[in-house]
């Protein structure tokens, strides 16, 4: 855009010599944490003077890290198995229904990404307080169904949009139910959206860490409510074992969605 | 299909009933909302107004209302975000710029690396922050040894460090809208206003601000909609030294287990938001009427 402007080239260099400063800024957390994981010292010194996969062996020698890590991956499993469908039913029914019902329901599906986690977090407690389920599964897993089902919707409406729906229309006039013309031509057909909103979803809740913070317990806490605790009482190299691990499997997903969505 | 609904009453309860049937279709995802959303929500409500024995009283809000380190945590939100968003603006203002200016390819690929930070876990982020701003950390170190400062700065566990933090965090999600906003500008524009002599400052302050102004209003308001209740970033790079209503609440819960009061600071953070969120609209509609008006 500013190449229409003649004669910027100075300001150009300006402009991006601050860019690339930003940039740097964005980038460097989650790049300092990697050469950091590979360290053969307790101490957090970087360069590292050594190198070693000591913070990885505790890490995958320690059975709290591991039960939180087996936690966390069930319960993005069980978020993307619940949340995917019930987000594709809504959508389907957002994308039929059009005009003022639709925003409606959208309004409403959207309402959990924008409440403060916090207040979403005491609450849920509060209410499974009352029930004497807090620290269970069930518990934290609603609560990362309700925040991955907008997620979910953001990739399928789009791909249902485009979608023909004269073939479901010419499914049912044929004798299909509802059930085969949802399962047997809808379902294949955005076989690909549905699998990157299955990624999403899962990843929403792999990420999820203040309702995680309140709601889980014990046995069901999940891997981000461990990190956050131990951030808070010591730093200590096994988080950045972590945090690599973590931050590889995160741009390895995102990077199938995005190769996937383009072919 | 809704045009050959009014010509056969039987095709017309057909089409009614199809539209009930598909709005059956929302009504599980609708459920579990109501279950893990709004009941909450309406639990808090609730919860303020019950005593640790279960009777109904007003002496929570008595209770957290008079006291002084509430007031102080409001303070401690409102600046904050305040300052989140300035200086999300000064910096994520000319970084989209450069980027909506840069050749297609190049933006794209840019445009991942800026966006790496959304796809790593906050917890990630927040123990880099960690390691990099703390008093023996990485930047203190390069400080001292180049000479620059004689003394470690304390950089982590007050509020620099939580603002950095926060920054950071939004950082991505402000510049989306303004970027977007900046590419659909039309280079022809400029062009034109170069030809008649405008020169660059003019062209960014008359031509392109007030054309990206949509974006950038829009990345404000997520800036404030996600800042006012921003919980893991104040809790650990604060260092308990940085208190908003956010670690105010969890501390009154996990501390004190005063439920009351915790729930009362909850409705305040609810308040305060709505509050905000209808500025936003309220300055929203002032500027599309004005830009209709330009226009």
């Amino acid at each position: 855009m500013l190449e229409a402007y003649p004669d910027n080239r100075l300001f150009r260099i300006f402009l991006w010599g601050f860019s690339v400063l930003v940039m740097a800024f964005l980038m460097l957390p989650t790049l300092v944490v990697v050469p950091l994981s590979f360290s053969a010292s307790n101490l957090l010194e970087f360069p590292p003077r050594a190198y070693s996969l000591r913070w990885y062996e505790t890490f995958f020698g320690s059975a709290t890290w591991m039960t939180a890590l087996r936690t966390s991956l069930i319960l993005g499993t069980l978020t993307a198995v619940v949340a995917v469908p019930l987000g594709l039913l809504a959508c389907i029914s957002i994308n039929r229904l059009g005009g003022k019902a639709a925003i409606l329901i959208q309004g409403i599906l959207l309402t959990p990404s924008i409440v403060p986690g916090i207040l979403l977090a005491i609450g849920l407690f509060f209410v499974l307080a009352a029930q004497r389920l807090v620290g269970t599964l069930f518990g934290v897993l609603v609560g990362h169904v309700v925040l991955a089902i907008p997620v979910a919707c953001i990739v399928l409406l789009p791909a249902l949009a485009r979608f023909d729906w004269n073939q479901v229309q010419a499914a049912r006039s044929l004798g299909a139910n509802w059930a085969r013309a949802i399962g047997g031509i809808i379902v294949p057909q955005l076989q690909i959206s549905l699998l990157s909103a299955t990624l999403m979803a899962f990843l929403t809740s792999l990420d999820e860490s203040v309702i995680s913070i309140f709601v889980a317990s014990g046995q069901n806490s999940t891997l981000p409510k461990l990190m956050f605790l131990s951030l808070r009482d010591q730093i200590d190299p096994t988080i950045a074992a972590i945090s690599t691990l973590w931050t590889v499997i995160v741009v390895a997903v995102v990077l199938i969605v995005s190769l996937r969505q383009k072919s | 299909m809704t045009a050959t609904a009014t010509a056969d009453p039987a095709l017309a309860a057909d089409a009614l009933r199809e539209r009930r049937f598909f709005l059956s279709l929302s009504l599980p995802a609708l459920f579990i909302v109501g279950l893990a959303a709004v009941l909450p929500i309406l639990w808090i409500i609730r919860q303020s107004f019950l005593t640790t024995g279960g009777e109904y009283t007003f002496s929570n809000y008595e209770k957290v209302l008079s006291s002084g380190l509430t007031w102080s945590a409001l303070v401690t939100t409102l600046e904050l975000s305040l300052a989140t968003l300035a200086i999300c603006i000064l910096l994520g203002t000319p970084l989209a710029l450069a980027l909506a200016s840069a050749r297609p390819r190049v933006a794209n690929l840019l445009m991942a690396f800026v966006m790496l930070p959304l796809w790593t876990s906050i917890l990630v982020r927040t123990y880099g922050w960690l390691v990099l701003l703390r008093r023996d950390g990485l930047i203190n170190a390069a400080l001292t040894g180049s000479g620059l400062t004689a003394e470690p700065l304390p950089l982590v566990y007050n509020f620099t460090g939580t603002l950095i933090g926060m920054v950071h965090y939004m950082l991505p999600l402000f510049l989306l809208p303004v970027y977007a906003a900046m590419r659909d500008i039309d280079a022809n524009l400029i062009r034109a206003s170069s030809s008649m002599g405008a020169s660059l400052g003019q062209v960014i302050r008359r031509v392109i601000l007030p054309l990206s102004a949509g974006g950038i209003f829009s990345g404000s308001t997520i800036v404030f909609i996600y800042t006012i209740g921003f919980f893991i970033t104040p809790a650990v790079l604060g260092g308990g030294k940085v208190n908003p209503l956010s670690t105010r609440i969890e501390r009154t819960l996990s501390t004190f287990q005063d439920w009351g009061s915790a729930s009362v600071l909850g409705i305040l953070l609810l308040v305060v938001m709505a509050m905000i969120g209808m500025m936003f609209l309220a300055a929203r509609r002032l500027l599309t009427r004005n830009g209709a008006a330009h226009a």
